[in-house]
């Protein structure tokens, strides 16, 4: 690598004086300062708390489990989610539901959020349109590990109904 | 008037001006610049502190002021294990009492003309000596900085105190040298005097623009803050002379900082923008030759406390505009071009005064 002269500009006289060159970022900062002050803000600044972003379509949230049209849960616990997933932190308990199409439920249904890597792989995995992430949430903070690893409750909050079709004819 | 009266109306004055005034500004401006220099970084600023979590006019300024001075007052109080604890804990009033002294003989208002006697009522003392108190005064607030320094008995101190007695000490012969054509011009040191002789003839920034420049230059060297900070500079000494400092200790010291910066924009204001004068008025006088006060006075007053705003806003754009020097070049302008300048400034003054007579 061959050294690279950089050929510096010469100063003009009004730059060398020092306090014209002053005056002009004056200028530019009383400007800025009267635009925000007085007009339309530059401000990028989001209030938190109070406002809140709205995340894109396809951002990938907290989780969420889906409802059939009777409100119970569409989950079958098939396991598909909790073995796609790479981070290990989905757990299912399965327990038979007495149904003739549909045999299992879950009765737990367990995801540690600070676990989770937010891949998405659970939703692709699931055939029945049971696990989403578009809640558009992100996790909420808290003082304990334990409150991160919410149970099916916490996950049916968001209470979605899912009208794609499960489990072939009849159901 | 008796003595005890005299020593009454100057307490009252005391009142008025340093705690009702000065103090007042300085304690906004601790917020006012933090609002001023988000506005012009594209920011929001501090807007958390609301007094009770309600939101009305102003709450988010009263509450931020409220929640510093809370903070300030119940944070531990620190002192360096190894430094002198008395002089460290003496040093930030050795700093906030020459900023404070320096506003005995600022005239927020019209006092007698040049030559008559009469009561002034808006100045504490109208001193024969007037601007050049000031300038004695200020010198002294270089103890505060360099003993509190020196006391702390750490490397990033002892710098910035080093810095700040080397800067203080370069640009106060130019401060002092850039006021000397106005004396000459309007033939007195007594700021009263100089503000009268304004109106009869120009604002001192029409009659001495260099010096208003140099002026403005050197004092914010002064009152050390950017493009002249280095005795604080934070990226390079944590936080200067006053690194060791924490809670009340810390706060009086940037108080007197600000009480430096509001003192610096009223001597402006007097000298080169006319104090109280408005443009176009004449004061109306009596028949024995003093003021007669009036609303006009009201309007008077105002005017100077919206001239020393208006200097106070600039020294914060500038703060908040230009970045620091480095020290060699603080020191070169300092010596090689500002007391050139200001001499250079003096003789222009003299030839062209000797012309004109």
């Amino acid at each position: 690598m061959a050294t690279v002269q950089v050929e510096r500009r010469e100063l003009t006289l009004a730059e060398k004086l020092y306090i014209p060159e002053v005056v002009r970022g004056l200028v530019v900062t009383t400007r800025q300062m009267l635009k925000n002050a007085f007009g339309k803000k530059d401000v990028a600044t989001i209030q938190y708390p109070e406002v809140k972003k709205v995340y894109p379509d396809r951002f990938r949230g907290r989780h969420r489990l889906t409802t059939r049209e009777d409100g119970t849960v569409r989950c079958v616990a098939c396991m598909l989610c909790s073995t796609a997933c790479p981070a290990k932190c989905i757990h299912i308990v399965a327990g038979d539901r007495g149904g003739a199409d549909v045999e299992k439920y879950p009765i737990s249904f367990e995801i540690d959020l600070l676990v989770c890597v937010y891949c998405g792989f659970c939703e692709e995995a699931c055939p029945c349109d049971a696990i989403r992430m578009d809640s558009g949430r992100h996790p909420l903070p808290s003082f304990s590990r334990d409150k991160q690893r919410i149970h099916k409750v916490q996950l049916l909050e968001d209470g979605v109904r899912s009208i794609a079709r499960q489990g072939g004819e009849g159901t | 008037m008796s003595m005890g009266e005299l020593i009454l109306w100057g307490l009252v004055k005391f009142v008025c001006i340093v705690l009702g005034w000065v103090m007042l500004v300085a304690t906004v401006l601790t917020l006012m610049e933090r609002k001023q220099s988000a506005a012009m970084q594209n920011r929001v600023g501090p807007n958390r502190a609301l007094i009770f979590g309600k939101k009305f006019p102003l709450s988010a300024f009263l509450g931020q002021i409220l929640a510093d001075a809370l903070k300030v007052l119940f944070k531990e109080d620190y002192e360096p294990v190894n430094g002198n604890k008395w002089l460290h804990r003496i040093a930030p009033a050795l700093g906030l009492i020459p900023a404070m002294l320096m506003w005995l003989v600022i005239p927020f208002g019209p006092g007698p003309p040049p030559g008559v006697e009469g009561h002034h009522w808006f100045q504490m003392a109208d001193l024969n000596v007037g601007i050049i108190f000031i300038f004695a005064i200020a010198s002294m607030s270089v103890y505060g900085a360099t003993i509190g320094a020196w006391a702390s008995n750490s490397a990033f101190s002892l710098l910035g105190g080093l810095r700040t007695a080397a800067q203080m000490i370069s640009y106060e012969v130019t401060l002092g040298l850039s006021l000397v054509g106005i004396f000459m011009i309007y033939g007195s040191v007594q700021l009263n005097d100089i503000i009268w002789a304004q109106g009869d003839m120009a604002w001192g920034i029409v009659t001495q623009p260099l010096a208003f420049v140099l002026f403005m230059v050197a004092a914010v060297a002064e009152t050390k803050r950017a493009p002249f900070d280095l005795p604080e500079a934070e990226s390079e000494l944590a936080a200067g002379y006053f690194t060791e400092y924490s809670s009340m200790r810390f706060a009086v010291f940037s108080l007197g900082e600000f009480i430096g910066i509001v003192a610096v924009a009223a001597i402006a204001a007097c000298v080169f923008l006319g104090g109280w004068q408005i443009p176009w008025v004449e004061t109306p006088l009596l028949a024995d030759g003093t003021v007669d006060y009036g609303w006009l006075t009201v309007a008077q007053v105002a005017i100077f406390l919206v001239k020393m705003v208006f200097i106070i806003w600039l020294q914060m754009q500038i703060r908040w505009t230009l970045p620091r020097f480095r020290y060699d070049q603080l020191m070169k302008l300092g010596w090689v071009y500002l007391l050139p300048l200001a001499i250079f400034n003096l003789v222009i003054t003299a030839l062209v005064m000797y012309v004109l007579r």
